[in-house]
C-alpha cells in the first residue's frame, strides 16, 4: 500500500481554520475569507490579549455572533487568564455573559473557572486554552474527565511526532498553532513579563503591556525598554521589533546576542498534510492584536491551503504566492517550524 | 500559633552526582523540616536516577526530615510520562505534582503537594485540587502576598500553604534549551553543559543590569527572593511553610538564619539580606514588578 492510499484510507476529517478577531472589522475579515471559527475576547483582563483598543463589549459581540452565524462561522470566546479571588466574580460573570450571548464555545485555562463553567452551564462547549499548559494526553485527560472539555489547544512546544502521539491517544479534539508569533516559553508557564512589568498573561491577560514600553534614542542607538529594563538597542540597519522580553538582545559572559530566539514567525503550511493525516482537528492562527488586513490576508491564504490539503493531501504543495503573502505580514523576516521541527529545540 | 516550617525545594540546577549526594548529606543537618527531591527541570539530566533520589530520601528521612519527590515541570515525551509515573508511584514518599498529568495520576490514590507550576491563582482551583488529594499547595511565584491571603481565606483549614521564601525565582520554562543555545549546541546534543553552571548562567541587559539566569530550559530571576524581613506578613497571609530553593553555596547558613527568624530565637532582626550577596527581591510579594528592587551586584 503506498502512502497516499494509506492516508485516504484513514479518511481524516477536514481541519478547521480558527482565526483571530481583535475587533469587529477583523471578525468580519475572518468570516468573509472563510474562517471556520473565530476567537475573540471581552474588553478586559479576562483574556490573554487585553490591549487598549482591542476586543468586544456585549453589543459588538452580539453583532459579531449574528454576522458569524449567518455565514456559518462559529464564535469562540477566550476567557484564558487566571482569575484571582479579588476579581473572581468578574470571570464568573464573563462565563455567564458568554453563555447568555450564545457563543459556540469558551476557551478557558483556569481549572477553577472550568469547574464553574461545567457546573453552571453544562451545555456550554469548553475548550482548554493553550494557557492551560497541557502538553500530554494525560494532562488533557485530566481536563476531559474533570470538566468534559471538547477541544484542547496544544502549547507550541511539541514536535510533530509528540503532537501525533497526543492526538492518537485522546478523544478530545486537538487544535495546534499554524501561524503567527512564535511562543518560546511554554504558554501558561511564563512570568517574565510580570517580572519586568508586574503584569503577565496569567495575571493580567497580556505579555509585555504597551504601557510599560519606552522607546528612546541614546548615543548607542534606539533603545527599547520594558518596565525600565533594556530589551534591545537598534542601529540603522536593524528592524526594531515589539520589545517582548524573550525576543530581546542580552549579554551572557560578554556575548551580546538573542539568548532566547531571533525575531521569527511560526509558519507550518508545509506540515498541513501531516497534521491532517494525524487527525489534528483545528489549526489556530495567532494574532488578535493584529489588524483586519492581517486577518484578511492570513485567513485567505490558510483557507485556500486547507482546502487544497483536504482535497488532495498527497499532491499538496505550498504555493509561492501564499508564502509571499504571509511574509509580508510576519513579525521579523524569517519563518520557522518552531518546535514541530525538532532541531529548533 | 504554630511555627512555620522550612522546606528545601527541589534542586533546580544540574550538579555532578557526588556533589548532589554531598549537598543532601549536609542538608540532613540543616534546620529544615521538609526536603523536596528529584529532577524537575530537564529530562536529559541523568546524573541521578530515581533510585538515587530515593536513597537520598531514605537517608534524610532517617535524619528526621519529611521527604517529598517532585515531578517534572514540563512533560513532552513518552519517556517524560514514564518518569512522572515512576515518581508518582514510588510508594514511599509523598509527591509534589507539577503538571496536571501528575495530578491525575495521584488523584484519589495518594495525598500530594500541588506544586508551584500548577497555576493555583484562586480558591476554586485550590478546592478542586484539595478534593483530589492535595494536602499542601505551593503558591505560584507571581501571586502576591494579598493574592495568597485571599486564596487562603476562601479555601479551608487543613491545607498547608507554602510560599517561595528564598532563592532565584523560576520564571519560565521552554521546549528550547538556552544553555545549549549559548554554547551553540542543540538540545539533543547539549553535551550536558548545564553541569558547568552550578548556579545557572547569568544574563545581563546591555546596560549592565543582572537580570535573569539561564538554567537549561528554565529561566530564573537573577535576584534572589528573600522574604525573611517580612515573615510576619507571610504568617498573616496564611503561609505555613517557607520554601528555600537550593543554591550551590550558603544553604546551611541561609536555613539557619531563617530558622532563627521563624522561631524568634535570634535577637537580631530578620536578615534583610542573605547570601549570595544580594539585595532583597520581593516585588511580586507587593504585587509590583519583581525587578523593582534592583540588584546590580554580582553574586
Amino acid at each position: 500500500m503506498d502512502q497516499g492510499t494509506a492516508l485516504s484510507h484513514r479518511n481524516p476529517a477536514r481541519m478547521k481554520l480558527v482565526c483571530p478577531a481583535g475587533t469587529p472589522p477583523a471578525l468580519q475579515a475572518a468570516v468573509d475569507n472563510g474562517a471556520d471559527d473565530v476567537y475573540l475576547g471581552f474588553k478586559d483582563e479576562t483574556n490573554a490579549r487585553n490591549f487598549a483598543g482591542l476586543n468586544f463589549d456585549d453589543r459588538s459581540l452580539r453583532e459579531g455572533i449574528d454576522y458569524a452565524h449567518r455565514n456559518g462561522t462559529q464564535v469562540l470566546v477566550a476567557l484564558n487568564t487566571y482569575p484571582q479571588p479579588a476579581s473572581w466574580r468578574k470571570w464568573q460573570a464573563a462565563v455567564d455573559r458568554a453563555a447568555d450571548l450564545g457563543v459556540d464555545a469558551i476557551i478557558v485555562a483556569d481549572a477553577g473557572l472550568l469547574a464553574y463553567a461545567a457546573k453552571t452551564h453544562p451545555s456550554l462547549r469548553l475548550h482548554l486554552s493553550v494557557q492551560g499548559s497541557a502538553t500530554s494526553h494525560e494532562a488533557i485527560a485530566f481536563y476531559h474527565e474533570q470538566f468534559g472539555i471538547k477541544r484542547a489547544v496544544l502549547p507550541r512546544v511539541l514536535s510533530v511526532e509528540q503532537a501525533e502521539k497526543v492526538v492518537s491517544r485522546t478523544p478530545v479534539e486537538i487544535e495546534v498553532f499554524g501561524f503567527g508569533s512564535l511562543s518560546i516559553m511554554v504558554e501558561g508557564r511564563c512570568a517574565l513579563s510580570s517580572y519586568a512589568t508586574g503584569e503577565s498573561p496569567n495575571t493580567h491577560g497580556g505579555c509585555s503591556p504597551a504601557k510599560a514600553i519606552r522607546w528612546q534614542q541614546s548615543p548607542q542607538g534606539l533603545e527599547s525598554r520594558l518596565g525600565g529594563v533594556l530589551i534591545d538597542r537598534f542601529g540603522e540597519e536593524d528592524h526594531p521589533g515589539y520589545p517582548t522580553l524573550c525576543r530581546g538582545r542580552f549579554v551572557v559572559n560578554g556575548d551580546t546576542y538573542y539568548p532566547f530566539e531571533e525575531p521569527t514567525s511560526l509558519n507550518t503550511l508545509e506540515l498541513l498534510p501531516q497534521l491532517q493525516a494525524m487527525g489534528v482537528a483545528a489549526i489556530k492562527i495567532d494574532g488578535r492584536q493584529r489588524s483586519p488586513v492581517y486577518v484578511e490576508t492570513v485567513t485567505k491564504v490558510w483557507r485556500e491551503a486547507l482546502d487544497d490539503c483536504a482535497r488532495e493531501p498527497q499532491r499538496f504543495r505550498v504555493k509561492p504566492a501564499w508564502q509571499e503573502a504571509l511574509a509580508g505580514i510576519s513579525e521579523g523576516r524569517q519563518c520557522t517550524l518552531g518546535a514541530y521541527h525538532r532541531p529548533w529545540k | 500559633m504554630t511555627t512555620m516550617k522550612l522546606a528545601l525545594g527541589p534542586l533546580l540546577y544540574y550538579w555532578p552526582k557526588e556533589t548532589v549526594f554531598a549537598f543532601y548529606r549536609d542538608a540532613a543537618g540543616w534546620p529544615v523540616d521538609t526536603v523536596y527531591l528529584g529532577e524537575t527541570v530537564c529530562s536529559r539530566r541523568r546524573e541521578l536516577k530515581l533510585a538515587d533520589w530515593i536513597a537520598i530520601g531514605r537517608d534524610l528521612a532517617r535524619a528526621g526530615k519529611e521527604v517529598v519527590l517532585s515531578t517534572a515541570e514540563l512533560i513532552e515525551s513518552d519517556a517524560d510520562l514514564r518518569a512522572m509515573h515512576a515518581v508518582a508511584g514510588n510508594g514511599e514518599f509523598r509527591v509534589e505534582a507539577n503538571d496536571m498529568a501528575a495530578v491525575r495520576t495521584l488523584a484519589g490514590k495518594a495525598p500530594f503537594v500541588a506544586g508551584p507550576f500548577l497555576n493555583v491563582y484562586n480558591a476554586g482551583t485550590l478546592r478542586l485540587l484539595a478534593g483530589l488529594g492535595a494536602t499542601r499547595w505551593v503558591a505560584p511565584v507571581e501571586l502576591s502576598r494579598d493574592g495568597i491571603a485571599a486564596v487562603v481565606a476562601e479555601a479551608f483549614d487543613g491545607i498547608e500553604t507554602e510560599v517561595f521564601a528564598y532563592g532565584r525565582l523560576p520564571l519560565a520554562v521552554s521546549a528550547r534549551c538556552f544553555t545549549a543555545r549559548y554554547h551553540n549546541l542543540t538540545k539533543d546534543h547539549c553535551e550536558f553543559r548545564c553541569i558547568d553552571h552550578p548556579d545557572g548562567l547569568a544574563l545581563d541587559t546591555q546596560d549592565g543590569l543582572n537580570f535573569l539566569v539561564l538554567n537549561g530550559v528554565q529561566t530564573q530571576s537573577a535576584g534572589v527572593q528573600n522574604l525573611a524581613p517580612v515573615l510576619d506578613e507571610a504568617r498573616a497571609a496564611g503561609a505555613n511553610v517557607l520554601r528555600l530553593s537550593p543554591q550551590s553555596r550558603h544553604m546551611g547558613e541561609v536555613s539557619g538564619r531563617l530558622r532563627a527568624a521563624v522561631t524568634g530565637s535570634s535577637r537580631e532582626p530578620p536578615p534583610a539580606s542573605l547570601p549570595p550577596a544580594c539585595r532583597r527581591l520581593r516585588g511580586y510579594w507587593r504585587a509590583r514588578p519583581a525587578t523593582s528592587c534592583r540588584d546590580r551586584s554580582r553574586t
